[in-house]
């Protein structure tokens, strides 16, 4: 008789407690934005069961306030949405984008990227955050396979080869073949884990904020490189465009307590007359801008999605679009390893993943960073270089079409979803 | 019937039982190996018994013995794509490692140490039989395969994958692998052991299998990953009806 030291009554042991709130999922994912909630949905609809945990309840990020981007959806990334059934919920918001004009403060050189370049149809969409995260949260309701525990936060992540078991601040725990840090560039998931991040500052704000205007914008994008930086204005459903307005930091407080007069006034004077009456809805936000590359992606049973992995300058609108090239790959790489019956968290699953992200990081992030720094330099004879510059890409056919097939995410090896194909 | 198992080989793979599931460990090339045996298996298998495509268990219902499992690296996938799996090993230190290793995944797997010789005199049947990486190392294949062909259900089917036995074999099986790459322990192979796929089939027929077909394995160095190919000239593996 060992009844003392067995116990059978529920509760009557810690440890048998813990269990009774344990569950199991094929995949656990650490964060509910844009980024996790799309590998959620694609996992799911391949018959992978998947636990999403998030700070956030879910109805909180999808009131207006909490995000005011807009998202420049690029061609590769809208052919994913297709794959995964998201985009019909998000084409009737969708702008889509037929032309991009890029000019140099007052010069009057400008570079000009128009769809009839490529003849394969817009250059991608503009559509407003809330808009991707309600689609995505619709369709996270009608998948059975997807659960979703917000407000929840993460305790302990313990990983090892046999497994990972993520404990949450209620006393649940998950337990997971695998975990995804899908938590954002300050990825507390990422850094649990101890990996490193190299980070370079540009001691940037970028401040949104969407404007009315009197006369349609015709679907053309314009970026603007003035001395601060970048200044770039949106196309986005009706009569309305997104303004991201690059500042130098020291100079963002003084924009964001500006009065709503004070900043239309600011907003006017860079937008110019082009659009006719320009109003300035009442709400802003300010990110700041810099750019980051974890060490590795990979570690026992966890790989980093999106902006935990990587984060470039927005200059060129890529950073959501790199997150979800990385969504695509992981999604192709799970998939094809759990239809082989292969253990989806082990190190060669991983490999595999790791190997396909490196170098298309690496070189976005190269090339952004390096337009970055060239626009945002007011010293005379880089002024003059970069204007030759410029009108130098918009001759030389083939570097152009380079420049907008990374714009549209079609260059490379590319997962099956970026061509809008079912795995 | 007498075994066929080869004991001197035995005791080799059991004194690295542990390390079975190391991706860096003694094993890697058979890690590396496996998603081409995987999809071949996954495929063909498919095919025979008429299981569903596109689906994450496309082997619920069928019943699978992988002879000479070892750590159970086919073994896990079987179970995991929804068969009810047994494994066979000589060693008993490796089935004790696959049945901790498939333990800690929550797999429920069959794992019993015997010979193949000796669960077919026991008059057990499968759907299907696999015999993968493991006649190079049999004393006797003549009786090995006539007892893969008793385990066999009628209509079921065999899987089997082997070492030809030709200079190229021996250059990258055991020169390269063994030695220069390190990739497996010297002394893993013995090239007299060695099967052309002509005797395989041979064997195979002659003991009641349909006249088995063949896919080369081919090592991709720049991908550094295994394909399917129509090369037999090294790594081969086929199927044969029952």
């Amino acid at each position: 008789m060992t009844r003392s030291s067995a116990p059978t009554r529920p509760g009557a042991d810690p440890q048998r407690a813990d269990r009774a709130q344990t569950s199991r999922a094929d995949v656990a994912i650490i964060g509910g934005g844009l980024v996790g909630l799309t590998t959620a949905v694609g996992l799911a609809q391949q018959g992978l069961s998947v636990c999403v945990v998030d700070r956030q309840p879910l109805p909180a990020t999808l009131d207006p306030a909490f995000d005011g981007r807009a998202t420049a959806v690029a061609h590769a990334s809208k052919l994913l949405f297709e794959a995964l059934d998201l985009w019909p919920a998000m084409d009737a918001h969708a702008q889509p984008i037929l032309e991009i004009r890029v000019s140099d403060g007052p010069s009057l050189m400008h570079l000009h990227f128009d769809h009839d370049d490529l003849g394969d149809g817009p250059l991608g969409f503009l559509v407003e955050n809330r808009y991707l995260r309600q689609a995505m949260a619709d369709k996270v309701a009608g998948l059975d396979a997807v659960e979703v525990v917000a407000p929840e936060a993460v305790e302990t992540i313990e990983r090892s080869e046999a497994g990972a078991r993520v404990a949450l601040a209620s006393g649940r725990v998950i337990e997971a073949a695998l975990v995804l840090a899908c938590d954002g560039r300050g990825s507390a998931t990422r850094s649990r884990a101890g990996i490193d991040i190299m980070r370079w500052s540009y001691d940037q704000m970028g401040i949104v904020a969407t404007i009315h205007h009197e006369l349609p914008h015709a679907g053309i994008a314009h970026e603007r490189f003035l001395p601060d930086g970048p200044f770039a204005i949106l196309p986005l459903r009706g009569n309305r465009s997104s303004l991201v307005w690059t500042v130098p930091t020291a100079k963002e407080p003084a924009i964001m307590g500006l009065g709503p007069r004070g900043f239309e006034a600011e907003v006017r004077r860079r937008v110019g007359d082009f659009l006719g009456q320009v109003t300035v809805e009442e709400r802003r936000w300010s990110y700041p801008l810099s750019l980051h590359l974890a060490d590795r992606i990979t570690d026992t049973r966890l790989a980093l999605v999106g902006d935990a992995a990587h984060g470039i300058h927005p200059i060129a609108g890529q950073g959501f679009n790199l997150g979800l090239r990385d969504v695509a790959a992981l999604i192709e790489v799970i998939v094809d390893a759990r239809r082989l019956g292969l253990d989806i968290g082990s190190a060669e699953v991983l490999g595999r993943y790791a190997r396909w992200r490196r170098a298309d990081t690496v070189v976005l992030a190269a090339v952004t960073d390096g337009l970055n720094r060239l626009f945002s330099n007011d010293v005379t004879p880089v002024r003059l270089a970069r204007d030759i510059g410029l009108a130098a890409v918009d001759r030389i056919g083939p570097l152009k079409t380079f420049f907008m097939r990374q714009a549209r995410g079609s260059i490379g090896n590319r997962p099956r979803l970026l061509d809008g194909q079912a795995l | 019937m007498g075994s066929t198992v080869e004991r001197r080989e035995v005791e080799a793979f059991g004194r690295i039982a542990g390390q079975w599931w190391d991706p860096d460990g003694p094993m890697a090339p058979l890690h590396k190996l496996n998603p081409a045996r995987l999809t071949f298996i996954r495929d063909r298998v498919g095919d025979h018994c008429a299981c569903p495509r596109g689906t994450t268990a496309p082997f619920e219902g069928l019943r699978i013995l992988d002879v000479g499992c070892g750590g159970g690296i086919v073994t896990e996938p079987m179970a995991r794509l929804g068969a009810r799996v047994t494994g066979l090993d000589a060693s008993s230190e490796v089935i004790g490692a696959a049945r901790a290793h498939a333990q800690a995944m929550g797999l429920k797997i069959d794992y019993r140490n015997m010979t193949a010789e000796a669960l077919a005199e026991a008059g057990e049947q499968f759907d299907v039989v696999l015999a993968l990486e493991i006649l190079e190392h049999v004393a006797d294949v003549d009786a090995f395969v006539a007892a893969l062909r008793a385990l066999t259900r009628p209509g079921g089917a065999v899987v089997v994958s082997t070492l030809n036995r030709t200079a190229k074999a021996f250059a990258l099986g055991i020169v390269a692998a063994e030695y220069v790459l390190g990739w497996v322990d010297r002394g893993t192979h013995d090239w007299r052991k060695f099967i052309r796929p002509d005797d395989l089939a041979a064997a195979l027929t002659d003991a009641g299998f349909c006249h088995p077909e063949w896919r080369g394995l081919s090592y991709d160095p720049l991908g550094d990953r295994w394909r399917l190919s129509n090369d037999l000239s090294v790594n081969y593996m086929g199927i044969a009806a029952g």
